[in-house]
């Protein structure tokens, strides 16, 4: 087989459809990932994250659409895409009764040009538990073993879905360090996730997900930029419905500095550029009509709220 | 095809199993208890007494005393099997036939007749009724006219334990080459594991070859223990020759492998699959004569039991250790085999699933 001359993009999606009888899981997604990026699929669950990677890594067919990996297409060239892949599946659970360094001799065995086990041993930092077996490892142990297994084939480009759901906040946070790490090797990486603090920590380029299709992409900054707010006020209206309050919605968004907002569970939710701006003639509407807010707190913008305006709902709603 | 990936894979199904102490347990351990067990229960024993029950209406009845006398003479006598009188109450003659504590129940009659009673379909009943007629009849003056020579023979391999012993090798062999493909098969697809490796440059040959070497080395492991305790602890003879026994127990292994891959093709679940293979091994625990003859079976479902792929793998292996058969002798058994092999094989390629 012929070396490939280094495509323009490391993954190119156009056009995917997926459906699993009436349910439609992607509707037309075009993705455009060019070779060293880390690319973020940010969508809460049901949107058709799991089904477009799992597309790409050539273990789902699409009804319709065209993917090309590395350049090439899975009707054509399967095995050596499987050569060049590094995978981690959202839910696998590795054989309990293995060690770690087991494992990886075993996932190791299926690559011609593969990296030593002392390497990626010490890439996702399980020196410790090397001769461990699997079954006693910790969720986020376990989470970067399975890691460890998609690099032990040296890929050119991983697929990593949904890597730290249902870890704790450290384990979480552990295995940013290693995706960072791989960052800084040069590797291209997609990734699914549904935290937005992940996506805005790891991803130089992110495609917002909803419903199978991409509503939104660019890098976290442009996104969030894209909100035209930099703030967003919260604001609590106590047991009472928002629209049963003496404050209307409309009255708020006719504030000085308000670009945007919504009504929330609990109360309103505003954006603006300036808090400054906004907090004076929103406490002198409260004032006026003898309203006391049972929260008013404000943050820079995230790509939460990003989702929010674009969706009208929250990320972990799903 | 990749050596080394061949060897990782089976490797580390040799891991898996040898970590499992239970699955050792039921391989290795268990089958050598139930042959002992067998062995202590069926070992060779002095010809049983048959216990007769002779009825007296009264204690001190005179007509049942001078029975029950006649038949304790016996004793002396060289009749095949002694016969032991035992004075009852005539209230409890349906309690002792009921409870089997008698083959049979004589009962005096007035002018000297008697009257037997026993149950025709047990062999003992039948027995103890022929021998305590000769008894009472030469007792009163039958006169034999036939000379009688006996010469009694003990023929090595002809105990229960030499009849059953390979049909556990043979139960075995199903047992362990069905469940090992099955669990671990349905197991690394439920936890998503088989899909995993799928994503790999693993070739999918590669998997299944290694299920196959693993076994192979495994069945080496479980025939050399269980057959050597029943040569060297329980004395039963191997007739034939030993590789055409073992010829035959790894094509027994290769199809029942061919058997629980196409159990485990499909099954998402260990419980699912459990159902599947408790469906297919039932019917042959009961009709492939591993605890007694098949034949014993009417002629009208002989077809059906013989096809069994067990009925021809302990037929086969049977008749190697006990009769010396030839590996020519034992073609139609490897023959159905084979066919299982080929048939099963391909059937569950079609219908694997990968994810």
């Amino acid at each position: 087989m012929t070396t490939p001359q280094t495509p323009p993009l490391a993954l190119e999606v156009l056009g995917l459809r997926k459906a699993y009888g009436d349910v439609v899981a992607v509707n037309g997604l075009d993705l455009r990932v060019s070779a060293g990026q880390c690319f973020g699929l940010l969508g809460p669950n049901g949107a058709g994250k799991t089904t477009t990677i799992e597309i790409c890594e050539g273990l789902n067919t699409p009804d319709a659409g065209t993917v090309r990996v590395l350049g090439r297409t899975w009707d054509r060239d399967a095995h050596w895409l499987r050569t060049q892949l590094g995978i981690q599946l959202q839910e696998t659970q590795l054989a309990e009764k293995l060690s770690v360094q087991e494992t990886l001799a075993l996932f190791r065995s299926f690559y011609l040009n593969a990296r030593s086990i002392d390497d990626v041993i010490g890439l996702v930092q399980l020196g410790e538990k090397r001769t461990a077996r699997v079954g006693g490892l910790s969720g986020g142990q376990k989470q970067r073993l399975a890691l460890a297994c998609a690099l032990v084939g040296d890929p050119q480009l991983l697929f990593l879905d949904e890597p730290t759901t249902g870890l704790d906040p450290q384990s979480r946070r552990q295995l940013w360090t290693v995706v960072e790490g791989l960052k800084a090797e040069g590797r291209t990486i997609v990734l699914t996730t549904h935290y937005m603090d992940e996506a805005e920590r790891l991803c130089d380029n992110i495609a917002i997900v909803d419903h199978g299709q991409v509503i939104a992409l660019g890098t976290p900054r442009q996104l969030i930029a894209s909100l035209g707010a930099e703030h967003v006020i919260r604001l609590g209206t106590g047991d009472g419905a928002a629209n049963a309050h003496p404050i209307a919605l409309a009255e708020l968004l006719a504030l000085t500095g308000v670009t945007g907002g919504r009504e929330t569970a609990g109360g309103y939710e505003l954006r603006g550029d300036s808090v400054q701006a906004v907090l004076p003639p929103l406490l002198a509407l409260a004032d006026a009509r003898a309203v006391r807010w049972t929260e008013l707190s404000t943050h820079s913008a995230t790509l939460e709220d990003v989702f929010v305006a674009l969706t009208g709902r929250d990320l972990r709603d799903g | 095809m990749r050596i080394e990936t061949l060897r990782q894979l089976t490797l580390a199904r040799f891991r898996e199993f040898t970590r499992e102490p239970e699955a050792v347990f039921w391989t290795f351990v268990f089958p050598v208890l139930l042959a002992g067990g067998l062995a202590i229960a069926f070992r060779d024993k002095a010809p049983e007494q048959a216990i007769i029950a002779v009825v007296a209406p009264a204690p001190g009845d005179s007509a049942a005393a001078s029975i029950a006398a006649a038949l304790g003479a016996t004793r002396a006598a060289s009749d095949s099997a002694p016969l032991r009188a035992r004075l009852i109450p005539a209230d409890s003659v349906a309690d002792v036939l009921r409870t089997g504590t008698a083959a049979l129940v004589v009962q005096p009659l007035p002018g000297g007749a008697v009257e037997y009673r026993y149950d025709p379909a047990r062999p003992e009943g039948r027995a103890a009724r022929q021998a305590t007629d000769d008894v009472l009849q030469r007792a009163r003056g039958r006169a034999d006219v036939v000379t009688v020579r006996e010469v009694t023979v003990r023929e090595r391999g002809s105990r229960y334990i030499d009849f059953f012993l390979p049909g556990l090798l043979a139960m075995n062999i199903m047992g362990s080459s069905i469940w090992s493909l099955a669990f671990a098969i349905v197991t690394q697809r439920n936890k998503k594991l088989l899909k995993r490796l799928v994503a790999t440059p693993m070739s999918r040959l590669e998997y299944l070859l290694s299920f196959v070497l693993s076994r192979l080395v495994f069945l080496g492991l479980e025939l050399a223990v269980l057959l050597s305790f029943g040569v060297f602890v329980l004395d039963v003879p191997v007739r034939g020759s030993l590789p055409t026994l073992v010829g035959m127990a790894f094509i027994g292994a290769a199809a029942f492998g061919a058997i629980g891959l196409l159990v485990s093709s499909r099954s998402r679940t260990v419980e699912g699959v459990s159902g599947l293979t408790n469906l297919v091994m039932m019917p042959m625990w009961i009709f492939s004569g591993v605890f007694f003859s098949s034949s014993n079976f009417p002629a009208a479902i002989q077809p059906v039991v013989q096809a069994l792929p067990l009925t021809a793998l302990v037929n086969g292996m049977r008749s190697v250790m006990l009769q010396g058969a030839s590996l020519g002798a034992v073609l139609p058994q490897i023959a159905v085999l084979g066919v299982y092999l080929v048939v099963c094989l391909a059937v569950a390629l079609r219908i694997f699933r990968w994810q």
